[in-house]
């Protein structure tokens, strides 16, 4: 081993004493990071059921955006509601976040999930049942969320809309991931966790705890309920939920995933291993406690509100650790991220985990929120969140995965790219356009006449928005389509007649 | 740190499962505990007690929620001039909400605010704005909801809500309870015969009657707030 120089060499220069794990040592070959190592066989991998969850993510992407659009139409042109209850928009509006979060993005993180950590724990999951029982009971819990959300049958909490039977249902479902997650982690043939495991298993403990406080609630019938907290008590509870809903359904199982494919697909260890223990922790316990910057301005207590602000602004710090950490490890392979579509994603994808933890912080400062709330400027966060980080990432993931999962090269990289471009055009349009016409509501409401009279009667601003809604349906367009040109690829790519990868050499695999 | 010392993360929390999950746990749970128990013992003490919903109010919330008018409508009145000035002259308080199984302060007003909308419209402007709200407002974006003035709420359901909200905490009492049905259509008969004088004909039992229940109700308990946060300032 020769002598190092630097810092960040040095924390390289440990790989030896772990060479178990693919984040530390100098940069290695693929070939080498743990699961194609040759001193030892490759388990028997279960990667069927990586492909049914990436199938249900691919589908169930398509339609929670497609859900989107038409809500968007909604909005733009009010005749697209059609004037039947179940596709109104106060009913569809639900159904569009619950299946982009916890259908597109949900099996997204499973399909990583179960792909990597039979890797990094180099054996077959737990159990096979078990990844059955959650892979269909996932996708059963999704066509029950179909049903019942356009009939309106609702709780009537943001992102916990699904009626308590459904949420039973989730429970027991979450619990039967989480015991095979856990069977496997701790029957491991490794010695190291690898850090994208300990944000799997943040995610898989904290969603657990989310949803069985927020969702206790006293049954009327079989589809009706009533919350046990009652007011404020009752929004508290909800917004520690739907802000840690963020953070740990849509920010810290991603992050797992961009520790895992990022650098197998750049081909590059970890940035710094230092780092990622600093921000894991910092951010799993910061996270939990800006759920009231949601509320603030209401009769929450003063303290309340104060406290959710400063742990907003403090969780710029981890969150960028996160970004610097991902995009650092792209360092020498930058000259592959403008011919390579997945890390173009992935730098898309970080890039925009980074400014929307930025705007984040930034929108609970009272200041900026007095603006910036009830307004568009949140829904333009939210999907710089959702589409730029979560998106991104998850279709960069599957880029990855497809031709490992199916043995054959992927079917058109010309595809890839036409993917790229019309996700990250759409993504722009659609926020930009939000962030217009929210900073646009947000002062006309505020407009006051040198009589201290308002400026603006309230239709005044929802007229002047119109406008900015036709750009986002556009923009959402877009992106909708590049999704659909995406799983053309996986269709053409899966039954192609293309020699198997596995019959070339393992460089063929890199 | 030489080459083959290892931090004590790496040498034993990265090396026990449990352990890591156990830290995790403690983590993610002591912002919650230090936001939400406070709120949950202290912050139920409201200054005035305010009544609970009436049985038909409760039929109405219901509807509210199941048509998901949160995604649109917030009733929460921010402290600041603009919105004070818009929603009616007093922010919101935490009294309110004290019966709001589940809150609806929303998070976005893509239609305006409703947390002092009781009183300020006469029944007849809701039920012809539910009916078509390019009616009373030209412009309007919102979805027509002509299908709340044809269907029927059911008293069976409504009582099986009120026992529900009563093992909640909510106090209603057991001739509230039992005589429910009675309840609903006496306060539904009242909107019914003043719908009649502007020549709307409909029955107690519509939908459409026990929303406007509910939107007739939101922001009227701010006078006996107000005055008990007087009666508070005096005394000190």
């Amino acid at each position: 081993m020769h002598v190092c120089t630097t810092a960040r060499t040095r924390i390289w220069e440990r790989s030896p004493a772990r060479s178990d794990v693919d984040y530390v040592g100098k940069p290695v070959p693929l070939s080498n990071m743990s699961d194609s190592n040759s001193m030892d066989p490759r388990p028997d991998y279960d990667d069927a059921i990586a492909r049914w969850f990436l199938i249900a993510t691919a589908v169930w992407g398509a339609v929670g955006m497609l859900v989107g659009v038409i809500i968007a139409l909604q909005l733009a042109w009010w005749p697209a509601n059609t004037g039947l209850s179940w596709l109104s928009f106060g009913r569809l509006r639900p159904l569009h976040t619950n299946a982009v979060i916890f259908a597109f993005a949900g099996n997204a993180i499973f399909t990583g999930v179960y792909y990597s950590t039979q890797r990094l724990c180099r054996r077959r999951m737990y159990s096979d049942t078990m990844s059955k029982i959650h892979f269909y009971g996932w996708q059963l819990i999704i066509v029950l969320a179909a049903i019942t959300l356009p009939l309106g049958l609702t709780q009537g909490k943001e992102y916990a809309e699904l009626i308590w039977p459904i949420d039973v249902l989730i429970a027991v479902v979450w619990l039967v991931f989480g015991a095979n997650f856990f069977g496997t982690v701790i029957k491991r043939k490794t010695n190291h966790l690898y850090v994208a495991l300990w944000f799997y298993m943040a995610t898989i403990i904290t969603i657990t705890v989310l949803h069985v406080f927020n969702n206790l609630a006293i049954p009327s019938s079989l589809t009706q309920s009533y919350p046990i907290y009652s007011g404020l008590t009752d929004a508290l509870v909800q917004w520690w939920y739907g802000h840690n809903a963020v953070a740990f359904f849509l920010t810290t199982p991603f992050l797992g995933l961009m520790y895992y494919f990022l650098p197998k697909a750049a081909e590059r260890p970890v940035f710094s291993y230092r780092l990622s223990i600093i921000h894991f922790w910092s951010l799993i316990f910061l996270y939990i406690w800006a759920g009231p910057h949601h509320l603030l301005y209401s009769a929450l207590p003063d303290w309340a509100q104060s406290v959710g602000m400063a742990f907003s602004l403090m969780l710029i710090a981890p969150s960028w650790g996160g970004m610097l950490n991902g995009l650092l490890t792209l360092r020498g392979a930058w000259d592959r991220v403008r011919t390579d579509p997945i890390l173009k994603m992935f730098v898309v994808g970080i890039t925009f985990y980074g400014m929307s933890t930025f705007e984040g912080p930034m929108m609970s400062i009272r200041a900026v929120n007095s603006l910036s709330h009830f307004t568009d400027w949140t829904i333009a966060h939210v999907h710089s969140g959702a589409l730029g980080w979560v998106g991104m990432t998850t279709f960069a993931m599957m880029y990855y995965l497809v031709p490992r999962l199916w043995d054959r090269p992927l079917f058109s990289q010309k595809a890839a790219e036409t993917h790229f471009w019309m996700a990250t055009i759409g993504l722009l349009l659609y926020v930009v356009a939000l962030w217009t016409a929210g900073i646009t509501q947000g002062l006309m409401w505020r407009g006051v006449n040198p009589d201290g009279s308002l400026a603006y009667d309230f239709m005044a601003t929802v007229v002047r928005l119109i406008p900015f809604y036709w750009i986002r349906v556009l923009g959402g367009a877009l992106y909708l389509g590049g999704t659909l040109v995406m799983i053309w690829n996986f269709v053409k790519t899966a039954t192609s007649t293309a020699p198997p990868l596995s019959a070339g050499s393992e460089e063929a695999l890199a | 740190m030489s080459e083959n010392q290892e931090s004590f993360h790496s040498r034993v929390i990265e090396r026990r499962a449990g352990l890591m999950a156990v830290l995790t746990t403690i983590c993610i749970l002591i912002g919650g505990i230090v936001e939400i128990i406070p709120m949950y013992t202290v912050g139920a003490a409201h200054i005035v007690e305010t009544p609970p919903y009436t049985p038909l109010q409760v039929a109405g919330r219901d509807i509210y929620v199941r048509e998901g008018c949160y995604n649109c409508h917030s009733q929460m009145v921010r402290p600041m001039r603009s919105d004070v000035l818009r929603y009616g002259g007093q922010w919101s308080r935490a009294a309110e909400y004290q019966h709001d199984r589940p809150f609806q302060l929303g998070s976005r007003r893509l239609g305006p605010d409703l947390a002092r909308v009781g009183g300020r419209w006469s029944n007849s402007w809701h039920y012809r704005h539910m009916e078509d709200p390019r009616a009373m407002t030209p412009d309007s974006i919102m979805p027509a909801y002509a299908w709340l003035l044809r269907r029927k709420i059911r008293p069976n359901a409504v009582k099986a809500s009120l026992r529900a909200l009563r093992t909640a905490g909510e106090p209603y009492d057991d001739g509230t309870i039992n005589n429910s049905a009675m309840l609903l259509e006496a306060e539904g008969q009242m909107i019914v015969d003043d719908l009649a004088g502007s020549g709307i004909t409909t029955t107690w039992d519509t939908e459409v009657v026990a929303l406007i229940a509910y939107l007739q109700r939101l922001g009227t308990d701010i006078g006996a707030i107000t005055a008990a946060e007087e009666r508070e300032a005096a005394n000190e």
